[in-house]
């Protein structure tokens, strides 16, 4: 599903420069403040607190109805929170109506005004800003070139394809030039082609423009390959907000593991705890591993031992090397992807892992086949432990 | 192998039925009574039967056989009456289309923004009154409005005013049954349009800077062109040919063409004077139906 995406993070989030959530001293800019918002009995969002911080492109990620979406509609107006406070740049907005926020928001359905024409859409915000004709005209030119549609100019929506829609509402969300930038799912509408273009487009506009970017999606290489940061949200509050790479490798727990990409998950008990570094066994085989954990777990607690399969090594012959985990297996399943293959390998304890190997060496022959015997092993520091 | 003998041609010809039967239709119960109605308003009138001078003249010795008048326009430019009453059907439709719109709008939009069940009882409530006898509702508001009527002894009782008010047989009683009969068929097609508008569209334009009038001014509106123009012909169409209402409820002075027509029918038994009337009726009625027509062509265009 997601193999490599390790190697992506580098690419995004040119305009924010290093790693400002981590220092202290920085201030954030855009503030949430232990906002909620009930819907009668329901709380949709539930007391979260958020920094994000100027030029990122802070990705929320969740399914549908974990509350992403009425995030985004209180951070631009839409909905009123039940309680908390929004703040951007210092400014509180929290009790400003939609048309007075410095944001522009992205709509997952594009709503192009049907009426108009691709200039009189993308224009119609300046034009609320009273500003002089020659300006809105120069302006609506230099969107219409940046999201490469100088030709449609004079096109009405309906003679339009999905992608120029996009680009046509992206184009209308940015001409006023707004502090935040909303985007609701918003390459969701486009085909697969398509999307991973624009993708890399979105990327390079941000970085452009420096202006901070706030995504809301439940597809997670959506959010991977866009995001600096990504907060992942389940039932109104966030499990896990951090990088790509982080919440990949560094899950806090097992939905966020199972959120992005496949994860081999083994039940363990926690034989100690110190400093950081932990070891566990796993039920069954009895098989310890070392790696680490950042909070105090007590010995005898219960937990779970995850390793994606990409981390796993196949091999017929025994692994060599300290400091890694060893088991043995028969092939039960395998999938040739061509620059990979997926393995099910039956342990000897019983489990089913998932193992995801690259294809290295060129054969017209499978390299391993059903009912072969094989070793498993990864390095323990790989294994991730989580407790819920 | 038997192979179907030009199939194309036989679609042809079914589409060309199908299409032929509104026009059969239209030609049928709409353009030959018109035509008739024309003739008759070329001829002179007579107490005959039928009581008018025929089109031509078959036995006539002149040679001179063409019979037909303009008499009869003629009159109708010369006579002030005439006049009058095409001006106050024009008057009384349009404010009263205007008044509908003006009313149903609101009425249309809340209804557009209800949720469901409860937006079926209320669709139900706009058409409920065509399930009681036309003629019974105006009736009911001819009680009403009556000099010892609902209205009248609210009004005195509760001591607003000392004697009761003439409100029947005025023009605004006039407005009144007409804006009540016919505001649904203002409500139903701007509801149609309404419905169908994307509520993220007026999200975006609050979002862009809009205030609540101007993103009613610049996308509700214009959106809903569509409904407002069709509202407006269902309603000022009949409203401006209407004879029950005025006839009713209004008084001397509120004269509508449609009271002149029947007059010239059924009382001075005029019929050449009438269909000229009903003639000059209808054209002023395909005036705002063409405009109409060409607005829509812009918009798809």
């Amino acid at each position: 599903m997601n193999t490599g995406s390790g190697d992506r993070t580098g690419v995004a989030g040119g305009a924010c420069s290093g790693t400002p959530w981590r220092d202290p001293k920085q201030q954030p800019f855009i503030e949430v403040r232990s906002l909620t918002k009930r819907f009668g009995d329901f709380t949709a969002v539930n007391n979260i607190d958020l920094h994000i911080y100027r030029g990122e492109l802070f990705t929320i990620l969740g399914g549908s109805g974990c509350g992403k979406s009425t995030l985004l509609r209180m951070l631009a107006g839409f909905e009123e929170p039940s309680e908390g406070r929004i703040l951007i740049d210092g400014l509180d907005i929290t009790d400003m109506p939609p048309y007075e926020r410095p944001v522009n928001m992205m709509f997952q359905s594009y709503a192009v005004f049907p009426h108009m024409t691709v200039e009189q859409n993308i224009a119609y915000g300046l034009k609320k800003e009273k500003l002089p004709r020659d300006t809105v005209r120069q302006r609506v030119k230099e969107m219409l070139e940046l999201v490469q549609l100088p030709e449609l100019a004079r096109r009405k929506p309906q003679q339009l394809s999905g992608g120029q829609q996009q680009r046509v509402a992206l184009a209308r969300a940015l001409i006023k030039r707004p502090k935040v930038l909303l985007l609701d799912e918003p390459l969701a509408a486009l085909d697969k082609k398509l999307r991973e273009q624009t993708q890399f487009e979105l990327m390079n506009l941000q970085d452009q423009l420096g202006i901070t970017f706030v995504v809301v999606t439940h597809d997670q290489e959506e959010a991977m390959t866009l995001a600096t940061r990504i907060a992942v949200m389940r039932a109104g509050s966030f499990v896990q907000i951090g990088t790509p790479s982080e919440v990949y490798e560094f899950p806090r727990n097992l939905y966020v593991a199972d959120f992005f990409g496949s994860i081999n998950i083994f039940d363990a008990t926690v034989i100690s705890w110190e400093n950081q570094d932990i070891t566990v066994e796993l039920d069954g085989t009895g098989t310890r591993i070392q790696t680490r954990h950042p909070k105090t777990l007590a010995s005898g607690s219960r937990c779970q031992v995850g390793i994606r399969p990409e981390k796993v090594l196949i091999s017929k012959k025994p692994p060599e090397g300290a400091g890694q985990t060893v088991t043995r297996g028969v092939v039960q399943d395998l999938a040739y992807y061509g620059n990979r293959s997926i393995y099910r390998v039956r342990s000897e304890a019983g489990r089913v892992i998932q193992v995801s190997a690259q294809n290295y060496q060129r054969s017209a022959e499978l390299l391993l086949e059903w009912d072969d015997e094989v070793f498993l092993s990864w390095d323990s520091s790989c294994s991730v432990v989580m407790t819920e | 192998m038997t192979v179907i003998a030009n199939p194309g041609k036989r679609d042809r010809l079914w589409r060309t039925i199908v299409i032929s039967l509104p026009y059969a239709w239209l030609l049928l119960f709409f353009l030959a009574p018109f035509a008739i109605v024309f003739k008759i308003s070329f001829a002179d009138p007579l107490v005959a039967q039928p009581p008018f001078t025929p089109f031509f003249d078959w036995a006539a010795d002149s040679g001179d056989r063409l019979l037909a008048t303009l008499d009869n326009y003629r009159f109708l430019l010369e006579d002030k009456l005439y006049w009058v009453s095409y001006l106050k059907s024009i008057k009384i439709a349009f404010v009263s289309t205007l008044l509908c719109l003006l009313l149903g709008f609101p009425m249309a939009y809340a209804i557009a923004l209800t949720p469901y069940p409860w937006r079926n009882f209320l669709l139900l409530l706009v058409i409920l009154p065509f399930w009681t006898s036309f003629l019974l509702r105006v009736y009911a508001w001819m009680i009403m409005l009556g000099k010892q009527g609902l209205i009248n002894n609210l009004l005195v009782s509760s001591g607003i005013v000392d004697k009761p008010l003439q409100l029947l047989y005025t023009d605004g009683a006039v407005y009144l049954g007409i804006v009540y009969t016919y505001v649904p068929f203002m409500i139903l097609p701007l509801y149609a349009t309404l419905e169908r508008l994307d509520p993220d569209v007026h999200e975006v334009a609050a979002d862009l800077g809009a205030h609540p009038l101007q993103v009613f001014r610049d996308i509700t509106l214009p959106l809903a062109r569509p409904g407002i123009i069709a509202g407006c012909l269902l309603v000022f169409i009949p409203a401006l040919g209407e004879y029950v209402i005025p006839a009713l409820l209004g008084g001397l002075d509120s004269l509508m063409i449609g009271r002149t027509l029947y007059d010239e029918f059924f009382v001075n038994r005029d019929w050449p004077l009438a269909s000229a009337v009903a003639v000059v009726l209808l054209f002023i009625l395909i005036l705002p139906i063409m405009l109409f027509q060409r607005m829509q062509q812009e918009v798809e265009s």
